[in-house]
Order: structure tokens, then C-alpha cells, then sequence
């Protein structure tokens, strides 16, 4: 294989991974009905929680434990970003305040909180780095990961690669094949009928926006301590990669097992600039490569369309996404 | 109230009919000094300030002298300009997530005028094409989202939202192409000035705030009292109701969005005419999003919007104070906006609803 195309592939998957875990905690956050538009301030809440852990316990102590690293930083970016699942959905769910402008809301508040807390650790430098709790995520598979091409490509990655394709099938599993997962598709479709029918409507509401947050937050402590080598800077960086996963949940007709490929595929196109010149032999002016950048947007708009020219049912966005329920307005 | 009935719950909730108005101030007021008790205690609780003195120092970020006075009134009529855009969407129901990238789109169209016609057109025809094609750039970004959502009901929050990077994308490129070889793009037609706003009362951007304030009085007259305004209410309110009543739908809100984008496309010109003589990819600066919330708090009453934009950009402004006097950093403002969004939009809830506590049900009905 060439050496290019596995170059490129090794930079796709992390980059995919990052959206994979914010897609996924979207996925089942809007098949509750719920739109959450504030995915980038909880991917920024998840990083910064992570990372702010990491990077305190590390500089505290002379020799950090690797394991303490991991757990540390995966609890306080879960917790991170369950409080602003927990905001949203209490303000939407609770208080029936309208989903895409509490969303957004949410957006600044959780880029605010990071970038502000963030200004403290820096103190001063322009980056500052957690390297123990880095080599502990982005530890590579042993042996297997040095195996040739096949090896570098699939073993040439961090836990948390191989977490997100995990999450994508429990996830799968759990919406498709148990009652609690048909019981949250139904809160989505139609809660007035799953009132009916005996189920908790805010329950499953509050439930599926504050677990998809905590999924949707790994995604952001991946990107700063895997994906950016567990180095902190001000950034507007995990803004795009939040929207962007608001994208491949659209991409993935709210699919979470298409996501592994939805993920892996936005990453080739977005990495598609930096490998053209050696694939192709093309040398891309900036111009195009600006250009290039809107590739995964406009296969998203193209998807929306034509999932709605062709109105398969299984296709659609959940019919009740972005409404608050009032039991008796109906 | 027969004995066999269950247990009445502790609370429950009822739809409120309508709120007096007093009712609604006071529910607003109460939640926006909530909003700073709990930012004081941020405040404080991080830098150990007094919350007083530094709500003082905020003032000063907008009322501090003349300057920043008009600083603080330039930045308000782009946020209500792009908010006044939003209002005939949301008041069909439309959620136009777009405006970012309408903005910009708007932007762009005026640069590449200002570039390619600078030196050749009148001044007076100039600026007319500049106008002409933020409009028209600003009303296709809005037309295609709702042509797919008149004719397949395309989902429109997620199009228009993915459209805002198109239009990101093409920003950077066309900077990338003017630029040149120079590390960055500067004012255009820094040496003619052909294309820049004319200066009024000795500031450029005084004639945005003409502008946005001819256009909110406009919108607010479009909205309450046109036939056009009344249709869009109506599509908004029910669809089957617009149909039932002989509203053509699709044309209603092909028409609405080709007008909220084609204002947004005009916001997009005043920046960059009147207010940064250049394009960015950072042009809008995420004001597309703060419009939304803008748009939406203010329940499309324009002149509300012109209120709830002066709050945000005090906040803004007085943040970006507090920031140099302090030593702290501008992202304080994003926490202080998102704790006083937060309680504003869940303060709505006790305008639109009512709480019933058990054994309160005999006094209602006695009223």
C-alpha cells in the first residue's frame, strides 16, 4: 500500500474519532427529540474538564500514575460535560425554553468556561502541556502496532479509537434492539403517544441529552489529549470539530454504526488537501485548499436532501426533534 | 371534589392564557438581576473582586466616554441589523441557524466589488452594485434552504446551518486569492478608499446606525401591518391554517427567506463598508448566532431586539473592560452573556406557564 495513503488514513482516523464521539452523543441526545446545538460547548466543557484534571495532577505530584491520568481526566470531562447536558436539558426539558437558541446558549457559555479557566493553567504561556496523561492515551497497540502497514493502520492508535468504534456498536445495540431503546426512539418520534403508553417521557429526555453529552464530551478530551498531544491553547478549533459533528449526525441519518465510516470519511476529506499533491500528483494553491475544507458540509447538505426527496421512513430526523412536550397542549 | 379522586399531585402546570405586561417585566427583571446575583458570585469567586466595582467598570466599557459610546453603538446596529434579518423567519417558524453565513456571503459580494469596480464605476453606481449584490448573494444564501424545505420539507435548522460553512470556505478562499503574497488581506483599496462608507457626523460607521434604524422601523411596520407580514404569522403559527385560508405556503416562505437573507446579506455589506473595510472569515464574528437568540427572546418585536442587543453588547463591551483593567480575559464576557441567556430563556417559563401547588385549585376557581 502506499505510504501516502497510509499517512493519510493514520491522520483521518484520530481527526474521525473526535467527531465520532461528538456525533454519537448527539445521535442519541436527538433521538430523544432533543436538539442540542450546544455540542461544541460540550465537547469544549469535556476537553477542558479533561484536560484541567490531568494537567492539576500531574503537577502536583512527581510521578504521576498513567492509570490515575486516564480515570481522572475521562471523569471530570464526563462530569464537564453532563452539567451541560444537565443545563440544557433543564431549561428545555423542565422548562420548555426553546431547544436551538438554549443550544446555542450553551455553545458560548461552554466555550467561554474553557477558554476562561483555560487563560488560569496557562498562565501566562501561550500552550501548556499534560505529556504523562498524553503517552497514556495515545499509547499504541504493542507488537501489532509495528506489524507493517496493516499494523501503523489498524493498531496505530490510542484506546479511545477503538472505544469510539465500541460505543458506536453499544450504542447500536441499545437503540435497535432493547425496549429501552425503542422506548427512547419512541419519545423522539411521538412523545405524546409514548406518554400514553406508559412511558417517562423527561425522564428519557433528561437521561439520553445528559449521557449523549458525556459521550459528546470524550470527544473533546480525545482532541486535546490525543488528537493535540495533550496540549492546552486558547482555541476555536473544537468549535468547527463540534459543528462538524452536528453535520456527521446528519451524514449518518442518525445511524450510530454508520458513524464509524461517516467519522473515518470526513476525516479523508478533511486531511484530502495535505495528501493531494503526493496521491495525485496535484499541487493545490491555499485557494482550493480553502475550498476543499467545505467538501464534508456539502455532502451533508446533499445527504438532507436527499433523504428528504426519497422520505423513507428509517431515514428521517426523529419527528418531534427540536419540540418541547407539554403533556396538555395536545 | 369527590373523595374517590387520586391524590392531587404537590404541583403541576398549567398553560398561562396571556401575561399581563407588568407580569412579563417582572418576571424578566427578576431573572436578569437572578442572572448577575449568580455572575457576581463568578466574579468573585474567582478574582475576589468586588462585583460592585467591577458591574462599574462594565458600565464604563460602553458609557465610559464619547467614543466608546459610538463604539458601543456600531457593534449594537450590526447585531440588531442581523437580529431585524432573523425576524421574519422566526416569525414564520423558520429557523434560519444561516445568518452567519448570509452575513458573509453578503460581505464577500461587497468586496469583490469594492476590488474589481473600486477604480472604474462613480462612487454613487459603486456603491449601488455593492448593495445590489450583498442583496442578492445575502437572498440566495436564504432562498435555497427554503426551497427545499417549501418543496420537500427539507430540515432547515441543520441546511441553513451547514451553509454557513460554505460560505466560511469561500470567504477564506477569495481572502486567499486578493491577499496575494501578503501575509494578510489589510483594508481594501486602502489607497483610493473607493467603496468605504462616507463619513457622517465624523464617523463611517454612523451611517450603519441610520441604516439598521431606518430598517428595524421598517421590519417592525413589514411585520404588523403588511398583508405579507400577516401571511408569514399565520404560515407560522399553523400551516394547514395558511393553507385553509388560500396562503400559497411555498411561496410565503421562499419569499420570507429570500428576505431575511437578503437583510443579512445587507448587514454583511454595512461591515464591510462601513465598519471593517475588509472581509474575513471572522467578519460576523459569531454574531449570526447571537442574532438568533436576539430574534428569539425578543419575540420578533423589533424595537425588543433593539433592547435585548444593546444587553448583550453592554455585556460584550464591559467584559472586554473588565478584561484590560483587571488583567483577566475576554472570555469572561462569553460566561457572564451565557449565565444571563440561561436565566432569561428559562425565565420564559413562568411567563407562558403557571405553577399549581395543591390546595391552591379552590382560590383559582374562587377568582
Amino acid at each position: 500500500m502506499s505510504s501516502v495513503l497510509v499517512a493519510w488514513i493514520l491522520r483521518a482516523i484520530p481527526f474521525g474519532t473526535i467527531i465520532m464521539f461528538g456525533a454519537l452523543g448527539e445521535i442519541l441526545t436527538e433521538k430523544s427529540g432533543n436538539l442540542n446545538l450546544g455540542v461544541p460547548g460540550i465537547m469544549y466543557l469535556g476537553g477542558f474538564g479533561g484536560f484541567a484534571s490531568a494537567y492539576l495532577y500531574e503537577k502536583s505530584t512527581e510521578n504521576p500514575n498513567a492509570a490515575v491520568c486516564v480515570l481522572l481526566a475521562l471523569f471530570f470531562a464526563i462530569l464537564a460535560s453532563v452539567i451541560g447536558g444537565l443545563i440544557y436539558s433543564f431549561l428545555t426539558v423542565t422548562l420548555r425554553a426553546n431547544q436551538n437558541v438554549t443550544g446555542l446558549a450553551l455553545t458560548t457559555f461552554g466555550m467561554g468556561v474553557a477558554n476562561f479557566f483555560g487563560v488560569y493553567l496557562l498562565n501566562g504561556a501561550s500552550y501548556t502541556a499534560a505529556p504523562v496523561t498524553y503517552a497514556t492515551f495515545s499509547k499504541k497497540i504493542p507488537h501489532l502496532s509495528s506489524m507493517g502497514w496493516a499494523g501503523k493502520v489498524f493498531f496505530g492508535y490510542g484506546i479511545l479509537v477503538y472505544v469510539a468504534i465500541a460505543a458506536a456498536i453499544i450504542l447500536h445495540y441499545v437503540m435497535y434492539h432493547t425496549r429501552v431503546g425503542l422506548n427512547l426512539r419512541a419519545v423522539g418520534e411521538n412523545p405524546a403517544t409514548a406518554d400514553a403508553a406508559g412511558i417517562n417521557v423527561n425522564k428519557y429526555k433528561y437521561l439520553a441529552t445528559c449521557i449523549g453529552a458525556g459521550i459528546s464530551g470524550i470527544g473533546g478530551l480525545y482532541y486535546v489529549l490525543d488528537y493535540n498531544q495533550g496540549i492546552w491553547a486558547t482555541t476555536d478549533q473544537i468549535e468547527a470539530l463540534g459543528w462538524l459533528a452536528l453535520a456527521l449526525v446528519i451524514f449518518t441519518t442518525w445511524k450510530p454504526l454508520n458513524a464509524i465510516w461517516g467519522a473515518y470519511l470526513f476525516g479523508m476529506l478533511y486531511w484530502l488537501y495535505q495528501f493531494m499533491p503526493g496521491l495525485m500528483g496535484i499541487n493545490v494553491p491555499g485557494y482550493i485548499t480553502d475550498l476543499i475544507q467545505m467538501v464534508p458540509y456539502v455532502v451533508t447538505m446533499i445527504v438532507l436532501i436527499v433523504v428528504s426527496f426519497r422520505k423513507k421512513k428509517e431515514n428521517q430526523p426523529p419527528a418531534s426533534l427540536g419540540l418541547s412536550y407539554f403533556r396538555e397542549e395536545r | 371534589m369527590s373523595k374517590t379522586q387520586a391524590k392531587e399531585p404537590f404541583m403541576r402546570i398549567a398553560k398561562r392564557d396571556q401575561a399581563s405586561f407588568g407580569k412579563k417585566f417582572t418576571v424578566r427583571a427578576v431573572a436578569i438581576v437572578l442572572a448577575l446575583v449568580v455572575d457576581a458570585i463568578f466574579i468573585f469567586s474567582v478574582t475576589g473582586l468586588n462585583p460592585l466595582k467591577v458591574y462599574g467598570v462594565m458600565f464604563q466599557g460602553s458609557f465610559g466616554n464619547s467614543v466608546r459610546f459610538s463604539w458601543m453603538l456600531r457593534d449594537l446596529v450590526t447585531l440588531l441589523c442581523i437580529s431585524v434579518a432573523l425576524a421574519p423567519a422566526f416569525k414564520m417558524r423558520f429557523w434560519n441557524i444561516g445568518a452567519e453565513g448570509q452575513v458573509l456571503i453578503g460581505g464577500l459580494a461587497t468586496a469583490l466589488v469594492m476590488v474589481e469596480f473600486g477604480n472604474s464605476l462613480p462612487t454613487p453606481l459603486l456603491f449601488l452594485v455593492m448593495v445590489v449584490s450583498s442583496i442578492v448573494a445575502g437572498g440566495i444564501w436564504g432562498f435555497l434552504p427554503a426551497f427545499f424545505k417549501a418543496n420537500w420539507n427539507t430540515n432547515e435548522t441543520l441546511f441553513t446551518l451547514m451553509m454557513n460553512y460554505v460560505a466560511t470556505s469561500l470567504v477564506a478562499s477569495a481572502t486567499d486569492i486578493m491577499r496575494g503574497t501578503a501575509s494578510s488581506l489589510g483594508k481594501l483599496n486602502m489607497s483610493t478608499q473607493a467603496g468605504w462608507m462616507p463619513m457622517f457626523l465624523g464617523q463611517r460607521y454612523n451611517v450603519n446606525i441610520l441604516v439598521v434604524l431606518i430598517l428595524t422601523i421598517l421590519m417592525y411596520l413589514y411585520l404588523k401591518f403588511s398583508k405579507q407580514g400577516y401571511e408569514l404569522s399565520v404560515v407560522g403559527e399553523s400551516e394547514n391554517t395558511a393553507r385553509y385560508a388560500g396562503i400559497n405556503v411555498k411561496r410565503v416562505t421562499i419569499r420570507t427567506m429570500i428576505i431575511s437573507g437578503a437583510i443579512c446579506g445587507l448587514a454583511g455589506f454595512l461591515i464591510v463598508s462601513g465598519k471593517d473595510q475588509t472581509i474575513a472569515t471572522t467578519s460576523a464574528g459569531g454574531q449570526g448566532f447571537t442574532a438568533i437568540i436576539v430574534a428569539w427572546l425578543a419575540k420578533f418585536n423589533t424595537f425588543y431586539m433593539a433592547l435585548i442587543s444593546f444587553l448583550l453588547v453592554f455585556l460584550s463591551r464591559g467584559a472586554a473592560e473588565i478584561a484590560s483593567t483587571y488583567d483577566l480575559n475576554d472570555f469572561s464576557s462569553s460566561i457572564i452573556e451565557g449565565i444571563i441567556l440561561f436565566f432569561i430563556l428559562g425565565s420564559e417559563f413562568f411567563i407562558n406557564y403557571r405553577v399549581i401547588f395543591r390546595g391552591s385549585e379552590s382560590k383559582e376557581v374562587a377568582q
